[in-house]
């Protein structure tokens, strides 16, 4: 039963005062802008975005600087303020072949075509805490800069393998069926393969993290290869009505994963490679290959390989690693149950004195 | 087989590619960078639509090149003018910079007119290109800076 | 073809809430006429009352299929992004001239009413006071409503849309600028002039 109260506007102004205060911090210190959240706390404004599952830089920075730096609450944020604008429409599919890169590597082969771009990376950096950073000091140095050996995107390691015949290829769309949007009709299960990326895309980055090494540890066993890491930009592109014909609406940062699992073949397909997939906004490796393992180990089923993982089971997976509707479950349970709680003390009371 | 061309086409060339290119030079450049590429003042214009800010739902390729997929969304701003002197402008740009994307709009409907467009492509649009075009070979000139140099120790066995 | 476009709301924002301001008291108190003003100047055959209730509630997520000819089409799906559709799964359908039954559009399902369509009419004109005497919720008693240029049979098929009830389709009468509300709870009696 539900039983409206009202109460508490002053205390929960308050509140607000003195959150306003908080968020603020030491204000003898100057202001944190927006702009520099977007410029200095870039990895932390990619999570937003990417689990906001709205890709606006400038608003991902504002809401991590409202949140105090809460990405979940962020996300939430995002999301919220996403409601507010109409659709214009949907893009054409990128073309991530395509993508200007900043960073390519690849765990398959050592000397591909293009070669292995590190970018800005903190791999192989020591992982000792920079104490030159703590003290206000100048730009660093620009980044040296070395005429590329080939123009143009490199070939993907997938196209390798499927030269040779060896990779699985992905069941072809008819792009001009819009595929199913997880903001227009809720998610049921079975969900297509393409219901369940748009859902890993704006999934929960750590739940995704914990999935996919589980699937490394033993609870869905598939052996995996980075084929491909790749962060760069693509162009998005849309065809308006008024004009008729496809147009480039701008630059889009990205990170995208091909990890590459061998499948033992079955009655009708011979033994191969398979993908799982893994693409997000902005630049976040951990997040895209957490996603194509656990798109992998959905494909179980469809690959006729045993279940039972829990990164197998696309209802738990599917139903649970969105945060920002986890975070509102387990979050209300600190509103008033104060009605619940009376008639479970009742029958706690009533059960004790049955029993004596 | 090609087509005879329509009447309609014979009287306007067709400026598709062109539109193509120079929408996507605009949508890359924020409202203050083409603003001061004008060195004239721009024609009268009255807005069909917009600015307006929505969203477009990016697709992407399962497993990078299969059946599509949403990926997730994006703020767009769009525009739509109409000259006073005739001709209609559209504009689609990521974010939010509504001036732009009006700016961008209004550069559209003149640079269809054959009188404006020589000026305006060389004052407005070629030096745009030319700064888009130098600092996506910045990153690539970044990036080939950062590949892997492999050479092997000794051969083990 | 987009040479042709003729503005929308001069405020998209203001012109729309505005609308849909109108829109809601005129299906929440059926047999209220509301006049919009504004300053919407859509092509024939539209009137401005009827535009603006397709601009305002038409949009990328709900189709829509008119009888008003290739100006007024290319001018709508610019301002709404309302795809194109079937008749008989419409989300919205203007009627300019001779309105479609009733019964070819889509009531919605016992589960999605709210899918039922909606349909916008032009009419000669809508009056208070006369015509038709009105029922039901948004009525304290009675309301009459008088409206030129439907089809004579219009009573009996309002009778089997409201029987139907939560499913069927609701009517947006437009005259001018001005505009009235029939939601599908409304019980609708031809009154018999002395």
């Amino acid at each position: 039963m539900y039983v409206s109260v009202k109460g508490g506007e002053q205390a929960i102004s308050n509140a607000h005062a003195w959150l306003a205060e908080a968020r603020r911090g030491d204000a003898a210190l100057p202001e944190l802008s927006v702009e520099q959240v977007e410029q200095q706390l870039t990895l932390a404004v990619d999570r937003v975005m990417a689990e906001g599952a709205c890709a606006d830089r400038g608003l991902a920075a504002l809401a991590v600087k409202q949140s105090r730096g809460d990405l979940i609450e962020a996300a939430f944020l995002l999301r919220a303020y996403r409601t507010t604008l109409p659709r214009f429409g949907g893009s054409l599919p990128l073309d991530t072949g395509a993508m200007r890169l900043q960073r390519r590597i690849s765990a398959t082969y050592k000397d591909l075509p293009g070669g292995q771009l590190l970018g800005p990376t903190f791999d192989y950096t020591h992982r000792l805490l920079e104490f030159s950073l703590a003290a206000a000091g100048e730009a660093p140095p620009p980044a040296p800069e070395m005429e590329p050996e080939e123009p143009g995107p490199p070939p993907r390691v997938t196209a390798l393998l499927a030269q040779e015949g060896l990779m699985a290829a992905e069941p072809e769309g008819d792009d001009d069926t819009p595929p199913p949007d997880l903001t227009r009709d809720p998610l049921s299960c079975p969900a297509s393969r393409a219901l369940r990326l748009q859902v890993l895309a704006r999934g929960d980055e750590g739940f995704l993290l914990g999935l996919g090494y589980s699937t490394q540890r033993g609870y869905g066993n598939n052996h995996p290869f980075v084929g491909e890491v790749r962060m760069g930009e693509a162009s998005v592109e849309v065809v308006p009505p008024e004009l008729g014909f496809a147009i480039d609406i701008g630059d889009i940062t990205l990170t995208e994963c091909q990890m590459v699992n061998q499948f033992k073949g079955s009655l009708t397909e011979p033994p191969q490679f398979t993908r799982g997939y893994g693409l997000v906004f902005g630049h976040n490796e951990r997040k895209a290959m957490a996603m194509a393992l656990v798109d992998r180990a959905l494909r179980g089923a469809e690959l006729g390989e045993d279940g039972g993982a829990p990164a197998q089971d696309e209802e738990f997976v599917l139903y649970h690693c969105d945060n920002v509707e986890a975070t509102g479950f387990v979050e209300h349970l600190k509103l008033p149950h104060h009605v619940d709680f009376q008639s479970e003390l009742e029958n706690v009371r009533a059960m004790r004195a049955a029993q004596q | 087989m090609p087509e005879a061309p329509s009447p309609a086409s014979l009287s306007t060339p067709d400026l598709t590619a062109d539109r193509q290119s120079w929408l996507a030079i605009l949508a890359r450049a924020d409202a203050a960078t083409i603003a001061a590429r004008l060195d004239g003042p721009l024609p009268e214009f009255a807005r069909l639509r917009g600015p307006e800010t929505g969203l477009v739902m990016i697709r992407g390729r399962q497993g990078g090149d299969g059946a599509a997929f949403n990926l997730g969304e994006t703020t767009v701003t769009r525009c739509s003018v109409r000259l006073a002197e005739g001709g209609v402008g559209h504009a689609w740009r990521l974010g939010r910079d509504a001036r732009a994307a009006e700016l961008s709009a209004v550069l559209d409907a003149a640079l269809q007119d054959p009188a404006r467009r020589p000026a305006l492509m060389r004052a407005v649009i070629a030096p745009l290109a030319a700064a888009q075009a130098e600092a996506v070979a910045q990153q690539a000139r970044r990036a080939a800076a950062t590949r892997v140099k492999f050479f092997t120790m000794a051969a083990m066995r | 073809m987009s040479d042709g476009l003729l503005p929308g709301f001069s405020d998209a924002v203001f012109g729309a809430q505005g609308c849909f301001r109108a829109i809601l008291a005129a299906l929440s108190e059926p047999g209220t006429v509301h006049a919009l003003g504004g300053d919407l100047a859509p092509p024939a055959p539209l009137c401005p009352a009827a535009a603006a209730v397709v601009l305002t509630l038409a949009d990328p997520d709900a189709s829509l299929v008119h009888d008003a000819g290739p100006v007024a089409d290319a001018f709508l799906r610019f301002h709404t992004g309302a795809p194109e559709a079937e008749l008989a799964t419409a989300s919205f359908v203007l009627a300019t001239g001779a309105m479609p039954p009733l019964a070819a559009l889509t009531p919605g399902t016992d589960e999605i009413p709210s899918a039922g369509a909606t349909l916008v009419v032009q009419v000669e004109s809508i009056e208070e006071g006369e015509g038709w005497t009105l029922s039901g919720p948004g009525i304290d008693g009675l309301r009459r409503l008088k409206v030129t240029g439907l089809p004579d049979d219009f009573p009996a098929q309002w009778a089997a849309n409201h029987a139907r009830f939560p499913r069927g389709v609701d009517v947006i009468l437009c005259a001018g600028d001005r505009l009235a509300g029939l939601p599908r709870s409304v019980t609708l009696a031809v009154t018999l002039e002395a």
